[in-house]
């Protein structure tokens, strides 16, 4: 019996016109954004599926066809120690987009939790915006920094050399990144909470973590999306530059930041060779952010629908 | 407003004094010893002398206190003493640099013109190019001046400095030779020619800043501006039959300042932090560059002063954009 009555609201969420729908509508006419968004899910079905296809080792050194430029062989041709550049390139693309997106979570978890923790627990909100200040005050880089030369060695002890890196690196970025997203959901949180229906939930005795899960939160989904979009952006960046300083991932194991900070010891010579990674990092990170933007627009309901 | 300054400082202070104690007990952390170059026939007694000599050796909390001591009292006297020719600091210890056993504050001094000077002319430049920007693309909304500004601004935002100064050295030095990919800092400016040098090797850096700070800030100048080209007292000094010049200028520009002075105000630091990457990729020996080697190097001391540095700069800009924000808009009030 109650499970019936449970499945009714189900069936109607399903129904075809959902908020969604009305989303995706108005998303669909900036074009700007599509373009980014086809153009983003293409590097990440290439970095996922391009090593499938294109069988040649990152790693495969063969010293006789070193510094070549594009043939057919090697399309973007190979570097000083005859690794193929485009396979690196779809490697580094994997390592890139992954960081991105786990850095991108986490730092959305954190920003999620603590806004909403801020906004929904009056008895939190000075302390935890006190601590959003106080990292909002860090010098974020030279602190990446230094975090990064002190816990290289030990992580890649614990995990080996690369998985090590790759969680230090994601972890950084993540801890770094996360107070925007708290500020904006703290500001929706705390409207929400004088609304009608969060009154009416709580006088039928909805407890808190409900309440949050249920009512709160998918009402913050829109800045959190958009916060998303950015987060992405400043996390393949924030990746690029550091392994771009030389604190990154090793030169053995390549992201499009360490490529790229490679091929600037051969830009005399071989100045064609920073152009591939720069401008994959610079093309996803601008798809990304004109996703970004459609959806903003898309999101904002005084939009939708002119 | 004063009472509010008053009050914004006071509590400015505890915020730095964490900062400060953050990046202390995270350096705290740091492997490696600045003893290990010191020659094995050293016996261990002078090994700990030296050791003391560099404030090592001391619990951390007596350590933390006089770092504190020397990068708030003694550094002071020291400026003093240099200006007015006082004695205040004379046998004090100063904070010490692990690699070149100089006072750490004497080469920041050394190395903050030259970052100034690319940093601070970039911001500058950013700024005025952004500022006209800003109001025309409002000014003439969706029109191509307007789509081509969204768009150059879209990729000022994306495109990391690490590639677009990469991108202008391979254009402009190694493809055309125009100007100079190296900054040399060395370089002194007597005449018209070495003038004429200078402008060169500046132009590269300053415009791929330039062009971050562009980015961010004419978008803000074309937000504030439609902001306020909707409002009532625009069309009530249109109905007075004022120039159209006098409206956009005067009226609406010094009302849409307001924001954009504060973001502005609170870019200054964040460039900072950015220049480290393009003085990597020029070559300047600023501030930045200071900070990357001293990393390397395991210069804690140095690392140390120099974040902390970072960190006051963040959060006087801060106060100063909040600070001006009241000072420039009557309706807020801090109270």
């Amino acid at each position: 019996m109650t499970d019936t009555t449970a499945n009714t609201p189900e069936t109607k969420r399903t129904a075809p016109r959902n908020q969604w729908w009305d989303v995706w509508d108005q998303f669909k006419t900036h074009k700007g954004a599509l373009i980014g968004a086809a153009f983003f899910l293409f590097i990440v079905l290439a970095v996922i599926l391009g090593p499938v296809f294109w069988t040649l080792e990152p790693t495969f050194i063969d010293i006789r066809a070193r510094n070549q430029g594009p043939s057919l062989a090697h399309p973007f041709g190979t570097d000083q120690l005859g690794r193929d550049t485009f396979a690196r390139m779809l490697k580094g693309g994997q390592t890139s987009v992954s960081v991105g997106l786990i850095a991108m979570a986490l730092s959305l978890f954190l920003g999620t939790a603590i806004g909403v923790m801020a906004g929904y627990f009056k008895r939190l909100d000075g302390p935890l915006m006190r601590f959003t200040d106080l990292f909002l005050a860090l010098p974020l880089l030279p602190l990446l920094l230094v975090i990064i030369l002190l816990f290289r060695d030990p992580l890649r002890a614990a995990f080996g050399p690369e998985t090590g890196i790759f969680i230090l690196i994601v972890f950084v970025i993540g801890i770094t990144s996360w107070m925007p997203t708290a500020r904006i959901v703290r500001g929706d949180v705390l409207a929400l909470k004088e609304r009608e229906f969060v009154l009416a939930a709580r006088s039928i005795g909805t407890p808190n973590r409900r309440m949050i899960l249920r009512h709160i939160l998918p009402n913050v989904m829109s800045p959190i999306m958009v916060s998303a979009t950015l987060g992405i952006a400043n996390a393949i960046i924030t990746e690029s530059a550091l392994s771009f300083l030389g604190l990154g991932f090793p030169s053995d194991f390549p992201t499009w930041g360490r490529l790229l900070f490679d091929a600037t010891d051969f830009l005399q010579q071989y100045p064609e060779r920073v152009i591939w990674p720069g401008f994959a990092i610079s093309l996803t990170v601008l798809s990304v952010n004109y996703i970004g933007d459609g959806l903003r627009d898309a999101l904002d309901p005084r939009i939708r629908g002119r | 407003m004063l009472n509010f300054t008053i009050r914004r400082l006071l509590t400015a202070i505890p915020t730095l004094l964490f900062i400060g104690l953050i990046i202390f007990l995270l350096l705290e952390l740091a492997p490696g010893d600045p003893m290990a170059q010191v020659p094995l026939t050293v016996p261990p007694e002078v090994k700990e002398k030296m050791r003391e000599a560099l404030g090592l050796g001391e619990p951390t909390h007596i350590r933390f206190w006089k770092w504190l001591v020397q990068f708030f009292i003694i550094e002071p006297q020291i400026y003093l003493d240099n200006t007015f020719g006082t004695a205040f600091a004379e046998g004090k210890q100063r904070v010490i640099s692990w690699q070149t056993r100089s006072p750490v504050m004497d080469i920041v001094a050394q190395r903050i013109p030259q970052t100034l000077w690319v940093v601070g002319m970039s911001y500058i430049v950013g700024v005025l190019i952004a500022l006209p920007i800003g109001i025309i693309s409002a000014y003439r909304q969706y029109s191509v001046f307007d789509q081509v500004g969204t768009f150059v601004s879209m990729v000022g935002y994306s495109v990391p400095p690490f590639f677009s100064g990469v991108l202008v050295i391979v254009i402009f030095s190694v493809n055309l030779g125009w100007f100079p990919s190296i900054y040399d800092t060395t370089h002194q400016v007597v005449d018209w020619d070495s003038f004429v040098l200078q402008l060169k090797q500046m132009i590269m850096p300053v415009m791929v800043l330039a062009l971050q700070t562009t980015a961010q800030i004419s978008r803000f100048m074309r937000a504030s501006m439609l902001d306020n080209l909707n409002q009532d007292y625009v069309r009530t000094a249109r109905a007075k039959g004022l120039k159209e010049s006098v409206v956009v200028m005067v009226h609406v520009l010094r009302n849409s300042m307001i924001p954009v002075i504060t973001v502005i105000a609170l870019g200054v630091p964040g460039i900072f932090g950015g220049a480290i990457i393009t003085e990597q990729v020029f070559k300047v020996n600023g501030v930045g560059q200071l900070l990357i080697t001293a990393i390397y190097a395991n210069d804690i001391p140095m690392v140390q002063t120099i974040t902390f540095i970072f960190a006051v700069l963040i959060v006087l800009f801060n106060l100063i954009a909040d600070v001006l924000y009241g000072i420039l808009d009557p309706r807020i009030r801090y109270d």
